[in-house]
């Protein structure tokens, strides 16, 4: 179920997840995508948070998204951090989510090379275990499979 | 312009590069008493202080002050920026008659630092550090090759940052890196992360720098030529560089810098001279656009072709930058210090008849911004 592209060792940060965030880090665990939606204004927002941040509503509930995204921009990565030092260069990412909120990954499924990361490509979600901690990384996605 | 209320009446900088025998504390002691000396004020004047990162009040006791008003507003490195506008505002409203700018960091030597700690619970903690992001240089970088996708701006481009401020700070004693820098040697330094190169990040040094803030009024009876505010902004927005709204445009500066030329009343032809914080190569160009002194996607070719260097009608970054002069972790002090040195007529690198000066500042990644403009003439001709 879960991919292995960007492994980090030993010394690499991991989430602690709030009783706020705890449904994003518990839905990874089980392979699912997830962000809040707010029941007033409709907004799909991340970070998780108690309230809507465009509305104020604190009507807001999970919602699984379809996974699909963009790459908005990238580095690709020479200066390691704590754990990271064996991985190599690697790709952090701002992608889009189709549904319209941002976050931040690592891009799996390409060489760490700017000719395979163009900027707006098309994305898919997975989801790799990294010592004991689910994150969802994204991989390029063929538009015809989507 | 209206009369402005505040002026800077004294200004310095600590020794600058590596200082292992001073801790934060100390630099932020030592730069307050260089720049009561600089003002001829001793410390009884002193009735207010600021610093960022550090207690304001740990700094006052350490130095011998009692204030009766102080500022620990910690916003990265647009914090003393942000200080001397609540500082101007306070000394307006009475509150306050001689207030201390300070700051003081040991980021290379490591001696007394304050902690900087990322709660793994917390958002960044949570949504950005899993993913390998290492400080600033993994962070503040993250936005810009949107920016160039959507410009055209050129990796030469980005490169004559660096290359061209190296003219302003070559030869200078003071700066980290003193020589000229060519476009080719800055794109072949080691790579940090693609496209950006070593040459395209700030240095990391040890120093300081303080502010003697107080009325026009006082600092009129003083030793040192006024430098005064005549107008200032502040503006917040998202403090993850991956919530940011639009990866493509300082939007805190546009608000900033907005409100600080509606107060100080002047326009883009009034500018002799700009500071805009230049952690990274990019945020130069960022800050030219958001500015207003060039359109959308301009700033590179502006840049590249001399317009901000030596000789150039927009001189900028004067001291060459936290790229090339210092970069203690919180680069804004410095940015202020070398305005205040072209409105006196003092700089390394002098740029003739300066009499306003802009000087843009920016916290963390875009997150905050402040913008000060700043003059030696009391009001505009
Ligand atoms: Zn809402």
């Amino acid at each position: 179920m879960f991919v292995s592209g960007v492994t980090p060792g030993e010394g690499a940060a991991q989430a602690l997840p709030t009783p706020t965030t705890r449904p994003f880090w518990d839905a990874a665990t089980e392979g699912r995508l997830v962000v809040q939606q707010c029941g007033s204004c409709e907004t799909h927002f991340f970070y998780p948070r108690i309230a809507c941040p465009s509305c104020g509503s604190r009507e807001v509930s999970w919602v699984d998204v379809s996974g699909r995204a963009t790459l908005l921009s990238y580095v690709i990565n020479h200066l390691p951090a704590p754990g990271f030092e064996a991985v190599g260069p690697h790709v952090i990412a701002i992608v889009r989510l189709e549904e319209g909120p941002t976050m931040m990954t690592n891009i799996i499924g390409s060489d760490a090379v700017p000719d395979q990361l163009v900027i707006d490509m098309p994305l898919r979600v997975a989801f790799e275990d990294r010592r004991g901690q689910v994150v969802p990384v994204f991989a390029p996605r063929e538009e015809h499979a989507a | 312009m209206s009369r402005p209320v505040a002026a800077i009446a004294g200004a310095a900088e600590t020794s600058l590069g590596r200082l292992p025998a001073m801790s934060e504390l100390d630099l932020h002691v030592d730069a307050a008493l260089l720049a009561l000396a600089d003002a001829g004020l001793s410390l009884d004047d002193v009735d207010g202080i600021t610093s960022a990162v550090h207690n304001p009040v740990e700094i006052a006791h350490a130095l011998g002050v009692r204030p009766t008003w102080f500022d620990g507003t910690s916003v990265g490195g647009t914090s003393f920026l942000v200080h001397v506008r609540h500082a101007a505002a306070a000394i307006a409203a009475g509150q306050a008659e001689v207030v201390l700018v300070l700051h003081g960091e040991s980021r290379r030597s490591v001696v007394g630092r304050h902690p900087r700690p990322v709660p793994a619970d917390g958002m960044l903690g949570q949504f950005e550090l899993p993913f390998g992001v290492y400080g600033p240089p993994t962070m503040f970088t993250l936005p810009y090759l949107r920016y160039a996708h959507e410009t055209g701006t050129t990796i030469e481009q980005l490169a004559s940052v660096p290359a061209r401020q190296s003219e302003w700070s070559h030869g200078n004693p003071r700066a980290a890196r003193p020589s000229l820098a060519s476009v080719d040697e800055v794109l072949a330094s080691t790579p940090i992360a693609w496209p950006f190169t070593k040459l395209m990040c700030c240095m990391v040094s040890d120093g300081g720098g303080g502010l003697v803030v107080t009325s026009a009024e006082r600092a009129r009876e003083l030793r040192r030529t006024p430098v005064y505010l005549w107008g200032s902004g502040e503006a917040a927005d998202s403090p993850l560089v991956s919530q940011m709204p639009d990866l493509t445009r300082a939007e805190t500066f546009e608000r900033s810098a907005a409100a600080a030329f509606t107060e100080a009343r002047i326009s883009h032809n009034d500018v002799d001279h700009l500071m805009v914080y230049d952690a990274f190569a990019h945020v130069p160009l960022y800050g030219l656009e958001a500015l207003g002194f060039v359109g959308r996607g301009e700033a590179g070719a502006f840049v590249a072709e001399g317009n901000t260097a030596p000789g150039g009608h927009l001189p900028m970054n004067t001291n060459g930058g936290g790229l090339r002069y210092t970069h203690t972790g919180m680069y804004g002090m410095f940015a202020i210090q070398e305005a205040v040195r072209q409105l006196r007529g003092e700089a390394f690198a002098q740029v003739p008849d300066v009499e306003v000066s802009v000087v843009q500042g920016v916290g963390h990644f875009f997150s905050e911004a402040a913008t000060l403009v700043l003059s030696n003439q009391e009001v505009s001709a």
